[in-house]
């Protein structure tokens, strides 16, 4: 594995120091890093997982809208800013690897380096249990 | 086979006295000597008695700066290449989102810091603003990224055939890493200095003095081993040392990171005037 930009070794160790749930991925989109909040939402631990693509990721916890249909990739925000390189928010349903119901709040943002380097995306999110 | 000489390797200001004679008081300035390349790493006050000892006849000079802290650029301004019609200076530095590197460079090139603007030098020097980037410059390759330290901060990694010297003055990998000294790629730097043959790296306090400094942008003594020793270094030279020190305290320091650490590689103080050769 190459080493990481100044700008995620920083965004990790920021992300693992909050409260909230974060969520970090490159400029691909493959998942670098989520935070014992989000493992608890997400009902697996980083370490099991590891890093993923974002083909895996955005289809793991089956998000789905308010009226029960599956969201595809691009409906969600994270991958949004991946691709635009802009900040996304929006709301969706998850299953959990333990089963559980999560209603989140997603809002990301790009990061980018000096001087305007695309490095990735850092998603931070909020859950009500269902 | 390159050299890299050292006429300056104190941190944050210039420190003369009779208590620091052996490392010097100069602060970051580093001589590439391969063939005859004229190229510089830092302008701190050493770059005023480099200066001295380039021939007027040097056509070409390269100045690359890790950043632009005073005690990196201190010095460019007595540097008397740049009053020389005959000699093209180019300066090479980080760039950033917002402002770019020449008028950074104004700020100290203008009073009430300075009395001669960069306009006013008989050549204007070229400015080469630079990232994660690579370029060469005669047989040298660099490569150069944005390292752990306040402010845009570069490291560089010179290439000369199979050796490699690594130049990190100001660094603080245990802050810009997810679990130092574990996890090399998630450690700020880590792919500049992989394997180096020779790594210059910051040092400038004890372990106990750096708990009371986080964040400032250095690293301890102990630490610089640690991080020589994830990256896998052939050899390491400490630099950045803090002003504070004599060279007696400087030794005593040293000798109880070597002692604590027990690397497994060459490790030394950089000294003023000491010249490497890999």
């Amino acid at each position: 594995m190459a080493g990481q930009p100044i700008e995620l070794i920083l965004a990790r160790q920021f992300g693992d120091t909050l409260s909230q749930a974060v969520f970090l991925v490159d400029p691909e989109g493959n998942l670098l890093f989520y935070n014992e909040k989000a493992e608890m939402i997400l009902g697996v631990r980083f370490g099991e997982t590891g890093a993923m693509s974002q083909e895996v990721w955005s289809k793991m916890f089956h998000p789905k809208d308010e009226k029960g249909n599956s969201l595809s990739a691009e409906d969600l925000p994270l991958v949004q800013t991946i691709k635009s390189h802009k900040p996304a928010r929006g709301s969706f349903y998850i299953n959990s690897a333990t089963g559980e119901r999560h209603l989140l709040n997603v809002t990301s943002i790009p990061i980018e380096g000096r001087p305007h380097r695309f490095l990735g995306a850092m998603a931070l999110f909020w859950n009500s249990v269902e | 086979m390159m050299k890299i000489k050292v006429w300056g390797c104190r941190g944050s200001l210039p420190s003369p006295g009779p208590e620091n004679i052996v490392y010097g008081g100069n602060t970051s300035c580093v001589q590439i000597i391969k063939d005859d390349l004229c190229i510089i790493l830092d302008g701190g006050s050493g770059i005023q008695r480099l200066g001295k000892f380039i021939s007027k006849d040097v056509k070409e000079i390269h100045i690359l700066l890790t950043h632009l802290h005073i005690d990196h650029t201190m010095g460019l301004g007595f540097f008397q290449p740049l009053y020389n019609p005959n000699t093209q200076v180019h300066l090479w530095g980080p760039a950033t989102s917002v402002e770019p590197l020449l008028h950074r460079l104004r700020r100290y090139f203008s009073p009430p810091l300075f009395p001669v603007r960069l306009n006013e030098l008989p050549n204007h020097p070229e400015i080469h603003e630079i990232g994660d980037s690579e370029f060469s410059i005669g047989p040298l390759k660099f490569k150069t990224s944005y390292i752990g330290h306040a402010g845009p901060t570069l490291g560089y990694r010179v290439v000369d055939g199979n050796k490699t010297f690594v130049y990190m003055p100001d660094h603080e990998p245990s802050l810009a890493s997810v679990d130092f000294p574990n996890l090399p790629e998630w450690t700020s730097g880590y792919d500049l200095a992989k394997d180096a043959d020779l790594l210059f790296h910051d040092g400038e306090y004890t372990p106990e003095e750096y708990r009371t400094k986080i964040g400032w942008g250095h690293s301890s003594m102990n630490d610089a081993i640690h991080f020589g020793r994830v990256c896998g270094v052939k050899k390491l030279a400490i630099f950045h040392h803090d002003p504070l020190n004599s060279d007696q305290q400087l030794e005593k320091i040293f000798d109880e990171a070597m002692e604590k650490e027990s690397p497994s590689f060459d490790v030394s103080l950089c000294k003023e005037g000491d010249i490497y050769e890999i």
